[in-house]
C-alpha cells in the first residue's frame, strides 16, 4: 500500500489522524484558517474529523454552529471572500440538499460571478459512503454530483498519506475544495477500516497536487480505476486475481476535479482492458466519465470495458441488501475476469 | 432614545412627511451632503428611466427598475463609512452608484457583459446576488470574518440588502439567526417594496411587520418610512454605529424594514398591470421620495430652481456619457467565459477552452449565433 519512502517514515497514522494533523498544521501556520461545523468542537466530529482541535485552538477557531447548513456554508463563503480560509464541515454529504444553493450556485460560482474580483478559498469537508447500514439518506458518496458542477475542486482520499497531503493542498488552494472523506476509512472504533488506509505518514507537512492519480498497484493485464474505499476493495481483488495469474493495475483517482485522465489513458493503452469501480450510482457518474474519456481520446486502445457501481436505487438499510448493491471485492474480481476473457 | 429602540406599535420612523415637512429629528448633514443626496436620487431615477428605455429598444437585457426606491437606496448608502461593506441584491444599483460603482459597469452588467460583474477595488461592494436571499449568509460570514480577524473587535459594518420576498427564504432565517448567535456587525436592510413580482407583501408572511422578525433572532428590528431618505439615513447610521460600537449588553445586528414601493415592474420581463391596480400605484407615487426631499430642501433654502436645473442637466449628461461608454465597449472574446471559473485555471478548463477555440476556428463564429 505504501511506497518505500513512506515506509521510511517509521510511524503510521489513521486517515483521521492524518487529516487532523494537516488541519492543525495549517491552523498553526495561518491565523485565517478556522474550522466550523456541527459537533466539531467538543465532540471532535462524529467521524473523528476534528479530534483534539478544540483543545489546541479554542472555541474561536473550532466552532460548533447552529444546525443551519445554509447559514454556515453561506457564512464560510462570505468569510472566504473576506480573506479567511474557512473549513466548513457538512456532517454527511447526503445533507447537501438543504444547502445546495449555497454550495453550487454561491461557493462554486462567486469567483466567476464577480469577474474574478473575489475568490472563495474554502474547504468543504464531508463524510461519504455506506457499508454500515445507515440507510438511503446517510450512505451516499455523491462523487458524481459534486464533480459534475463547475467551479469547485473535488478530492476523495483513500489512505492516510494521501489524506494529509490532499488536505494541506486543499487549505492552501485559492478555490473552493470539496474534501470527501469516506467514513469507513477514518479508523473509527465502531466502524473498522480495512487494513490499507492506515499508512506511514510523515510528521512534517507536504502536499499532493490535485489532478494527479496514483497507481496503487501495477499490472499489465487489466486496469481498474476507482477511488475512496473501493481502492482497497480493488487491491484485495487484485491480490486474489494474482493467484489466478491475472495482473491488475489499480489506479486511485484521488481527485475527481481536476481529473487525471492521462494516467488512466496511459494504463489502458498498456492493458487494453478497463474496469471502473465506483461507490456512487451507476448512471451519469464517475464510471461513465472515465470510460467516455478513454473512448474519446483513444477508442482503439479499448478492447474490453466494464463498470461496477451502485445500481440506480436508494441504498437499502437492510444489511444483506446494502451488501448486494455496494460493490464488493468479489464483484470487482468478477468484472476483471470478465474483461480478461 | 435611539431610533432603533422605537416601539413598533408607534408606527414607522419618519423625519419628513409626504409634503417635505419636518416631523422628526433631521440628521446632521452639511448643505453639500444634502445636495449630494438629492443629486444621487435624481441620478438614480434618470438612469432608471433611460435603462428601461434601452431595454425596450433592444439595447439592453432584462433590467430590474428601481424608481420609487431611491430614498431607501441613497439614504442608506450615504450612511456607510468608507470602510463599510455593501452586499446587494440585483436592484441596488442606486446604492452602488453612491459607493462609486461607475454607471457604465452597471450598464455592462445588464447588457450581459460579464466584465460588468467586476467591482472596482475599494468600492467595498460585493457582486449583486440575483437568486433571492442567497447573499444574506454571505454578508453574515463577511462580517463574522472581520470580527474573527480583529479579535472580536471590528471597525467596519456590513450592510446587506434584500426585498420583502427574501424574508420568506430559509437563507434569511438562517443568516439572521447565525448573525444573532455570533453577534456579527451586520445591518440587514429589507427593501419592502410591497411586491415579490406578483405576490403582495401580505401573502409573504402573516407577521404584522417584517421588522418584528428580528425579535426571534435576539436583536433589534425597526420599521422605517423607506421613501423618506432622511429617516433611512438616520436609522441606517444608528444601526451601523451599533454594529461597530455596541453599548454594554447590546447586540450588534439590526434588521431595518424600509417600507416603500416600486413604481415599475419587478423586471422588464413582467407587466405589473396584470397583478396590481393603478390606484394603488398612484397612492404610493404621492410619497415619491424625490419631490419630497426637494420640497424639504427648498424649504431649507438649500435648493432653488437654478440648482435643481443644474442637477438635472448634469445628471442627464452623466447618464448619456455612461450609455455611450457602455455601448462603445468592445464585446468580450467568447473564450473569456473560461476565465474566472477558478481563481487559477485548471488544466482541464484550459483544455476545454482550447477545444472551444478549435470549434470556432473550424466552423466560424456565425455557426454559433445563427438563429
Amino acid at each position: 500500500m505504501s511506497t518505500p519512502e513512506q515506509e521510511a517514515v517509521g510511524r503510521t497514522a489513521t486517515m483521521s489522524d492524518a487529516m487532523v494533523e494537516a488541519v492543525a498544521h495549517e491552523m498553526r501556520a495561518d491565523e485565517e484558517v478556522f474550522y466550523m461545523g456541527e459537533d466539531v468542537a467538543d465532540y471532535g466530529g462524529i467521524f473523528d474529523s476534528t479530534t483534539g482541535l478544540l483543545d489546541e485552538f479554542g472555541r474561536d477557531r473550532v466552532m460548533d454552529v447552529p444546525i443551519s447548513e445554509t447559514a454556515y456554508l453561506g457564512a464560510a463563503v462570505g468569510a472566504a471572500q473576506a480573506g479567511m480560509r474557512p473549513i466548513a464541515e457538512l456532517m454527511f454529504v447526503d445533507f447537501f440538499g438543504v444547502a445546495m444553493d449555497q454550495i453550487y450556485n454561491q461557493m462554486a460560482k462567486n469567483t466567476y460571478m464577480s469577474g474574478g474580483s473575489f475568490s472563495v478559498p474554502m474547504v468543504l469537508t464531508t463524510a461519504v459512503g455506506g457499508t454500515y447500514n445507515d440507510a438511503a439518506q446517510h450512505s451516499q458518496t455523491l462523487y458524481g454530483t459534486f464533480a459534475h458542477l463547475p467551479g469547485m475542486k473535488v478530492v476523495a482520499p483513500s489512505t492516510a498519506y494521501d489524506a494529509k497531503g490532499l488536505m494541506h493542498n486543499a487549505i492552501r488552494d485559492d478555490d473552493p475544495v470539496v474534501y470527501m472523506f469516506h467514513k469507513r476509512l477514518m479508523g473509527i472504533g465502531w466502524l473498522p477500516a480495512p487494513d490499507g488506509p492506515k499508512t506511514p505518514v510523515p510528521k512534517e507537512d507536504y502536499t499532493i497536487p490535485f489532478g494527479k492519480a496514483d497507481v496503487k498497484r501495477e499490472g499489465d493485464d487489466v486496469t481498474v480505476v476507482t477511488l475512496g474505499l473501493h481502492v482497497h476493495r480493488a487491491l484485495e481483488a487484485a491480490e486474489m486475481l494474482a493467484d489466478e495469474g491475472i495482473e491488475t493495475e489499480v489506479i486511485d483517482l484521488r481527485t475527481l476535479k481536476p481529473l487525471d485522465r492521462e494516467t488512466v489513458l496511459e494504463s489502458v493503452r498498456k492493458t487494453g482492458r478497463l474496469v471502473v469501480v465506483d461507490e456512487d450510482y451507476r448512471s451519469y457518474g464517475v464510471t461513465g466519465e472515465i470510460i467516455s474519456s478513454v473512448a474519446e481520446a483513444d477508442l482503439d486502445s479499448l478492447e474490453a470495458v466494464e463498470r461496477v457501481a451502485v445500481p440506480d436505487v436508494p441504498i437499502p438499510y437492510s444489511r444483506p441488501m446494502e451488501d448486494a448493491v455496494i460493490p464488493g471485492t468479489d464483484d470487482v474480481a468478477e468484472a476483471v475476469r470478465s474483461v480478461g476473457e | 432614545m435611539s431610533t432603533l429602540e422605537r416601539d413598533p406599535d408607534d408606527g414607522m420612523v419618519q423625519v419628513i412627511d409626504e409634503e417635505g415637512g419636518v416631523v422628526g429629528d433631521v440628521p446632521d448633514l452639511s448643505e453639500d451632503e444634502f445636495v449630494a443626496m438629492y443629486r444621487h436620487m435624481k441620478l438614480a431615477r434618470h438612469f432608471d428611466e433611460r435603462a428601461v428605455s434601452l431595454q425596450r429598444q433592444g439595447r439592453m437585457g432584462t433590467y430590474p427598475p428601481l424608481s420609487g426606491q431611491e430614498g431607501a437606496q441613497v439614504g442608506s448608502a450615504m450612511a456607510l463609512a468608507e470602510d463599510d461593506w455593501m452586499v446587494p441584491s440585483y436592484r441596488e444599483h442606486g446604492a452602488a452608484m453612491v459607493r462609486g460603482l461607475p454607471l457604465k459597469e452597471t450598464l455592462l452588467y445588464w447588457m450581459g457583459d460579464e466584465r460588468g460583474s467586476h467591482i472596482p477595488e475599494d468600492a467595498n461592494i460585493f457582486t449583486p446576488a440575483v437568486p433571492i436571499a442567497s447573499q444574506i449568509p454571505h454578508a453574515t460570514g463577511m462580517a463574522w470574518a472581520d470580527k474573527l480577524k480583529h479579535d472580536g473587535e471590528t471597525d467596519r459594518a456590513f450592510i446587506c440588502y434584500f426585498g420583502d420576498g427574501a424574508t420568506s427564504e430559509g437563507d434569511f432565517h438562517e443568516g439572521l439567526n447565525f448573525a444573532g448567535v455570533f453577534d456579527t456587525p451586520n445591518v440587514f436592510f429589507c427593501n419592502n417594496n410591497q411586491w415579490a413580482i406578483s405576490v403582495p407583501r401580505e401573502r409573504q408572511t402573516a407577521s404584522e411587520t417584517l421588522a418584528q422578525k428580528a425579535v426571534a433572532y435576539g436583536f433589534e428590528g425597526v420599521q422605517i418610512d423607506g421613501m423618506d431618505p432622511l429617516a433611512v439615513y438616520k436609522a441606517t447610521a444608528e444601526a451601523l454605529e451599533k454594529a461597530k460600537n455596541p453599548d454594554e449588553g447590546e447586540r450588534r445586528p439590526t434588521l431595518i424594514e424600509a417600507v416603500q414601493y416600486r413604481f415599475g415592474a419587478h423586471t422588464t420581463a413582467d407587466d405589473p398591470s396584470v397583478y396590481r391596480e393603478d390606484d394603488e400605484v398612484e397612492q404610493w407615487k404621492a410619497k415619491d421620495p424625490i419631490p419630497r426631499l426637494e420640497r424639504f430642501l427648498r424649504g431649507q433654502g438649500v435648493l432653488d430652481d437654478d440648482r435643481v436645473a443644474e442637477v438635472e442637466e448634469s445628471v442627464r449628461e452623466e447618464v448619456a456619457d455612461a450609455i455611450d461608454a457602455a455601448e462603445s465597449t468592445v464585446r468580450p472574446d467568447p473564450e473569456s467565459m473560461f476565465e474566472h471559473v477558478f481563481a487559477e485555471q485548471t488544466p482541464e478548463i484550459r483544455r476545454q477552452a482550447e477545444e472551444f477555440a478549435q470549434l470556432r476556428e473550424r466552423h466560424g463564429d456565425e455557426a454559433f449565433v445563427e438563429e
